[in-house]
């Protein structure tokens, strides 16, 4: 009863004879596009070698990926955290008006590369965000500005890329949205507002958050408009400079995540194929000593 | 009575917070309501629009609160002297602070007048005790608040025994060369910052 079913295991290894036959779910999922050719015998280790050769290698590259990008996170991670404090003193002058109610908003999205009478403009920097907002909004957008990994990062580069846009595009409100680095698996949707000088004023004199601002006395011979320009660009640089920088640590982040799991998931279907090519081997070998005992049996008796 | 005394263990504590359901567990985030004062405009906005998409945070959300304006002048002064690479200083307190405002250096003691002051390249000075050090800025803003806090972001900063005076010279002199032989107004611009900029690097470091 032994041989029987060891039998009928070989058999079931044997593969193509009889096809149609439902195979267990493992099975089928590693080998069902490779067929034994008919009237072979013994059976065929070599299809499940191949495939774990591929698998193997999969796994190396993403591993690969996965400490380069680890190594890119750790280098740019410290130089995100060291910037945090950048804006920090802006928003405790003029506070954080997310819901202001502007007439011409700009947006300026940062990706990876890789309204009554509203206007919103996009200004992007990345090519994942300029192929989406490609599709509904293409007039809106006003300047793409790709590669910006190209060279590390640095405060200079991002200066002259605020002054660009601040130059081409008109605003009274700019909004910039990018992802914040919380840890490397977690990164949260943000967006900081830069108000133009006029709008400033406007709602200082509205109050609210900004009603604090007329206290502030302006050290200076330049008037207070004057001041408050600089002040916007200087805000502006520095909250893109931190911006950019935390997006480009969330992208190495999810990208060390994903190759991360990725090869966790190749090293468990190499797993699942070694214990399936272990089998394959032993149900050939004992075919064979059946072959072999049962003729030897024969001759005898 | 051990069943007991788990049983009145956790009805206290329900008592006390009825949303958490776990003894001795942290808050889940979807408990703990959010930030309830600040982005109400915003987030019901957003709510409106998209409401299965948590809104975007705003940087208020990370700031750690700022102390609130004393009624008496308060002792010290707290400094935040942050670079773009670095935060140089963090909630330092000191005794008085020199900053090189476009007016001149200015001196910031706790109890100073809420002021904002665009600065120029120049010697920034921190006394704390008997303790100076000077930092050379390039240029940027300082926030002087009601609360005895001051906020000096800039550009660039190097403590001045890092200045070599042989190579300020000679920048100076270079753009001074510049200045003489420029012809277009951008030119001059970018000739007359240098010339500002060396100028200031070296009376930092003869004055």
């Amino acid at each position: 009863m032994a041989m029987a079913a060891l039998r009928r295991e070989g058999r079931r290894f044997a593969g193509s004879i009889t096809a149609p036959r439902p195979m267990p779910d493992i099975r089928s999922a590693l080998i069902s596009e490779e067929q034994v050719p008919l009237g072979v015998r013994s059976i065929s280790t070599q299809i499940v070698r191949n495939r774990m050769k591929s698998v193997r290698n999969i796994q190396k590259i993403t591993k690969a990926m996965k400490m380069v990008a680890a190594s890119k996170l750790r280098a740019i991670q410290t130089r995100a955290e060291n910037s945090r404090g950048l804006w920090q003193p802006f928003t405790a002058l003029l506070g954080d008006t997310p819901g202001v109610e502007v007439k011409k908003n700009v947006i300026v999205t940062i990706s990876s590369d890789k309204g009554p009478e509203k206007e919103v403009k996009y200004v992007i920097l990345g090519e994942k965000a300029k192929a989406q907002l490609m599709r509904d909004s293409k007039k809106d957008i006003e300047l793409c500005i790709t590669e910006l990994q190209k060279n590390p990062l640095n405060y200079t580069q991002v200066a002259v890329l605020a002054d660009d846009i601040l130059k081409n595009v008109e605003f009274d409100a700019l909004r910039i949205v990018f992802n914040k680095f919380q840890s490397v698996v977690a990164f949260l949707p943000t967006m900081s507002t830069v108000l133009s000088p006029e709008v400033v004023e406007r709602e200082a004199e509205a109050g609210g958050t900004l009603g604090a601002l007329d206290s502030y006395e302006i050290e200076g011979g330049e008037t207070k408009g004057e001041i408050l320009q600089n002040l916007a660009e200087f805000q502006f640089s520095c909250v893109m400079f931190n911006a950019v920088l935390e997006n480009a640590c969330s992208e190495q982040g999810a990208r060390m995540s994903a190759m991360d799991s990725s090869s966790r998931n190749a090293g468990d279907m190499l797993d699942r194929l070694t214990i399936f090519y272990n089998r394959t081997r032993q149900a050939s070998i004992t075919t064979e000593l059946i072959e072999i005992i049962s003729g030897a049996s024969a001759l005898e008796g | 009575m051990f069943r007991q005394a788990s049983r009145l263990l956790s009805r206290s504590i329900a008592h006390q917070q009825p949303t958490k359901t776990k003894v001795a567990a942290r808050a889940f985030s979807t408990d703990v309501s959010a930030t309830p004062t600040e982005d109400s405009p915003f987030a019901q906005s957003w709510k409106k629009v998209i409401p299965h998409i948590d809104a975007p945070k705003t940087p208020s959300s990370y700031m750690k609160p700022r102390p609130p304006t004393a009624s008496a002048i308060p002792t010290k002064l707290t400094v935040n002297f942050v670079l773009p690479y670095a935060s140089q200083l963090s909630e330092k307190e000191v005794d008085m602070i020199i900053v090189p405002a476009t007016t001149g250096q200015m001196g910031v003691l706790p109890g100073h007048v809420p002021t904002i002051a665009e600065l120029k390249p120049g010697v920034m000075t921190v006394h704390e005790g008997t303790d100076v050090s000077k930092y050379f800025v390039s240029s940027g803003f300082a926030f002087i608040h009601a609360n005895s806090v001051a906020d000096v972001i800039a550009v660039e900063a190097v403590p001045v025994d890092h200045l070599d005076s042989n190579l300020v010279q000679k920048g100076l002199a270079e753009f001074t060369q510049k200045l003489g032989s420029a012809s277009t107004d951008l030119e001059k611009a970018e000739a007359q910052i240098g010339v500002d900029v060396y100028s200031a690097m070296n009376s930092a470091l003869t004055g």
